[in-house]
């Protein structure tokens, strides 16, 4: 990374924002600034409102106070097409959540064909080329039951990839996989940052985080608790919060 | 009829909600709801009884008692209900066999839920693992004992939403019987219409076979809810 | 055995009525093939409407629909529709009261088969779709349905089964389905093999469904 970012225009600010079910508050005000070509992770204990927040980035949520700015827009206003907005936005689950009835390139174009309108060949084409970046190009014809776990996440950064976002968000992307094929996983998602893709990761593996982050947030209870560089928040965290939390991750099961 | 002209609403309702009709016909249609009842519990009773006898059968795997019993089921399930009734009703005594509408339809009706209730019950037993049974048998019980005491209680589980939505559309068919002259409540309701010159005796008879069944779905229901919690 | 062989399997009588008895299975196919279809479609609709709105009230008519058309024997929907309508002065073609009577019918029981096969989609489906912008409609349409349906296809053919056999009933408004064409002809000779071959007929149509349903079914339970 380059110059301090400071007043360069964020890829995505949060402002203020809340978020709430009913009575029970789960974010209390986050305010969060991605600069472009950054990748920040989350990390906090579970029930802190980590997914909220990330649902919240692209109206999965809608929250209830506060602003989700994306690429210098308000997505919150009223008026605000989603839907355009969210081709933008490419979000990688824990669960995966590919569709199972269809084929891993059949998984990738969907959007392609359905909301860009792109004629089937030239859908195929670049749905290939996805899948061709995660390494899967060979399994274009698999259904997600023919794959691994790791496979199947790949194919899944692959349909969010293939609509050219330039914001990417995962969810603990690699909190269903089996240990072996995490590390295939994390190397797609190593290479993306390195071609400049602005992300926002929600995730476990401390490693990967403090190797490959920009920089990390820690969260509990709906608010940031610390935030900077990984050496930081990993080597000397300010917040006993923050130590009571890494203990558990890094100082042995 | 003199009086003001009718509104729309009122003519709806002078039509098919007649309170003069309704009173008048009143016992035809309650006289039929209790055979309706009576014919729907003696179906359910006998083809539950019929259908779980077979699908035992079908567990001890002989061939000669299990192929029977597929084309039993098999039969039962692709015929029409309407005409076995039909055919008890018209066709059998020609050969010797005189059935009354009651009988015809209770007949018709009990071999078509055994029909059914065999193939839920024989799906239940299907999907218990094999170990279930092999467990039982190597403790020492015998093929009966393993049955009533191991398969068929886990079986029950399984089989039970199929059967009591099987038994409530099974029942309901009693009005089937119309077609033949069973005094339940839709051939009741029926003759009253055209005696009355007025439809209201069919909104009782829908109105009679939707307090009849509306309990039984719900009573259903609550059955299911109960024995899914104690798995 | 005599007995049975002239009144039951009366080979000459088959011959006579083979012919109109063929013509009432083809009106029967057709018949199934009209009401099969507008069962789905509604069936569909109410399944939508019970399982993607977020509207008490909405949910509570959809729930009261389903179980008042599936409590309504439909021979007695089917009278009431056909004998009682006329005292309106709406007299409905016997065609158009048997499908409307099908439609209300059917459309409980298969929407209460695509409501059980939206519930079995992960809402992370739904969730999948929009984050890469489909509207809701396409996410339902492309990705939601296709699933739902798939879950649930030995229960669509159980039901299309039920259906066709239930075309019977239209035989009491005397459309000249099978079973009334049989029934006529049964008069006319006077003699009951034209319903006993009826019954061979359906059973020749439906046997195959049948056979086919049971070991889907089967499957599924083993597959547990
Ligand atoms: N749909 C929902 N309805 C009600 N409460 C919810 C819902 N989703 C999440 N929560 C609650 O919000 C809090 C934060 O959840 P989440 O954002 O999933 O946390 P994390 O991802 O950090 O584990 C938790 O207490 C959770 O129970
Ligand atoms: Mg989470």
């Amino acid at each position: 990374m380059t110059a301090p970012p400071i007043l360069e225009l964020a890829m995505l600010e949060l402002v203020g924002l809340r978020k709430a079910y009913g009575s029970l508050e789960v974010l209390r005000g986050i305010d969060l600034r991605v600069h472009p070509g950054e990748m920040v992770c989350v990390v906090g204990p579970s029930g802190s409102g980590k997914s909220s927040m990330l649902r919240c980035c692209n109206r999965l949520e809608e929250s209830t106070g506060g602003q989700v700015v994306v690429d210098g827009v308000d997505i919150t206003k009223p008026g605000v097409d989603i839907n355009t907005v969210r081709q933008r936005i490419g979000m990688v689950f824990q669960q995966f959540n590919l569709y199972p009835h269809l084929t891993a390139l059949g998984n990738v174009t969907l959007a392609l064909r359905k909301v860009q309108n792109k004629p089937g060949p030239e859908a195929e084409k670049l749905g290939l080329a996805a899948l061709e970046r995660v390494g899967l190009a060979d399994k274009a014809h698999a259904h997600p039951a023919q794959l691994s776990g790791g496979q199947q996440q790949r194919v899944a950064i692959a349909r969010a990839i293939v609509l050219e976002p330039k914001l990417m968000l995962f969810d603990e992307p690699t909190s269903a996989l089996d240990p072996e094929t995490v590390g295939e996983v994390l190397k797609v998602m190593r290479e993306l940052r390195e071609s400049g893709m602005t992300m926002l990761v929600v995730t476990h593996e401390m490693g990967f985080a403090r190797a490959a982050a920009d920089r990390v947030i820690f969260m509990d209870a709906g608010a940031i608790v610390e935030e900077g560089p990984p050496a930081e928040v990993f080597g000397a965290p300010k917040h006993d919060r923050t130590r009571a939390f890494l203990a558990r991750y890094t100082g042995g099961h | 009829m003199d009086g003001p002209p009718m509104d729309g609403f009122g003519r709806l309702a002078d039509t098919f909600f007649n309170a003069e009709v309704a009173a008048r016909y009143w016992p035809d249609i309650l006289a039929g709801v209790w055979i309706t009842i009576g014919l729907g519990i003696a179906v359910s009773i006998a083809g539950l009884a019929f259908g779980v006898a077979l699908a035992i059968l079908r567990a001890m795997q002989r061939p000669w008692l299990a192929l029977p019993i597929i084309a039993f089921a098999d039969i039962m399930r692709a015929l029409p209900p309407l005409v076995i009734i039909i055919v008890f009703f018209f066709a059998f005594p020609l050969i010797g066999i005189s059935m009354s509408a009651f009988m015809s339809t209770w007949l018709a009706l009990t071999l078509v839920l055994a029909a059914y209730a065999e193939e839920s019950v024989w799906g239940g037993i299907l999907s218990l693992p094999r170990g279930q049974s092999e467990a039982a048998r190597s403790t020492g019980l015998t093929w009966g004992q393993t049955m009533s005491a191991v398969v068929l209680p886990q079986a029950f589980r399984v089989a039970l939403p199929p059967l009591t939505n099987r038994v409530i559309a099974v029942s309901k068919n009693v009005a089937l019987g119309s077609v033949v002259a069973l005094s339940e409540v839709l051939n009741n309701a029926q003759s009253a219409t055209s005696t009355a010159g007025n439809p209201t005796p069919l909104t009782m008879a829908a109105a009679a076979y939707l307090a009849i069944f509306i309990p039984a779905m719900l009573f259903a229901r609550r059955l299911e809810t109960r024995m899914q919690w104690r798995v | 055995m005599d007995a049975l062989l002239t009144n039951f399997f009366n080979l000459e009588v088959f011959r006579q009525v083979l012919p109109f008895l063929l013509q009432g299975l083809l009106t029967t196919i057709g018949l199934s093939a009209l009401v099969i279809p507008l069962g789905l479609v509604g069936g569909l609709g109410v399944a939508l409407l019970a399982t993607q709105t977020s509207r008490r009230w909405v949910r509570f008519l959809v729930a009261v629909y389903v179980d008042t058309f599936r409590a309504l024997p439909p021979i007695v929907l089917l009278i009431f529709i056909y004998f009682g309508f006329p005292f309106l002065g709406i007299d409905l073609p016997k065609l158009l009261a048997v499908a409307l009577g099908f439609l209300l019918n059917n459309a409980a029981y298969y929407g209460e088969i695509f409501r059980a096969g939206f519930l079995s989609v992960p809402s992370g489906q739904m969730e999948a779709a929009r984050s890469t912008g489909l509207t809701r409609a396409q996410a339902l349409i492309h990705v939601v349905i296709p699933q739902a349906v798939h879950n649930v296809l030995p229960d669509l053919l159980g039901n299309s089964i039920e259906v066709v056999k239930l075309t019977t009933i239209a035989s009491v408004v005397a459309l000249p389905e099978l079973l009334r064409i049989a029934r006529d002809a049964q008069a006319l000779v006077y003699n009951p093999s034209p319903i006993v071959l009826a019954a061979l007929l359906y059973l020749a149509l439906l046997w195959p469904l049948v056979r086919w349903l049971s070991r889907l079914e089967h499957k599924n339970l083993m597959a547990r």
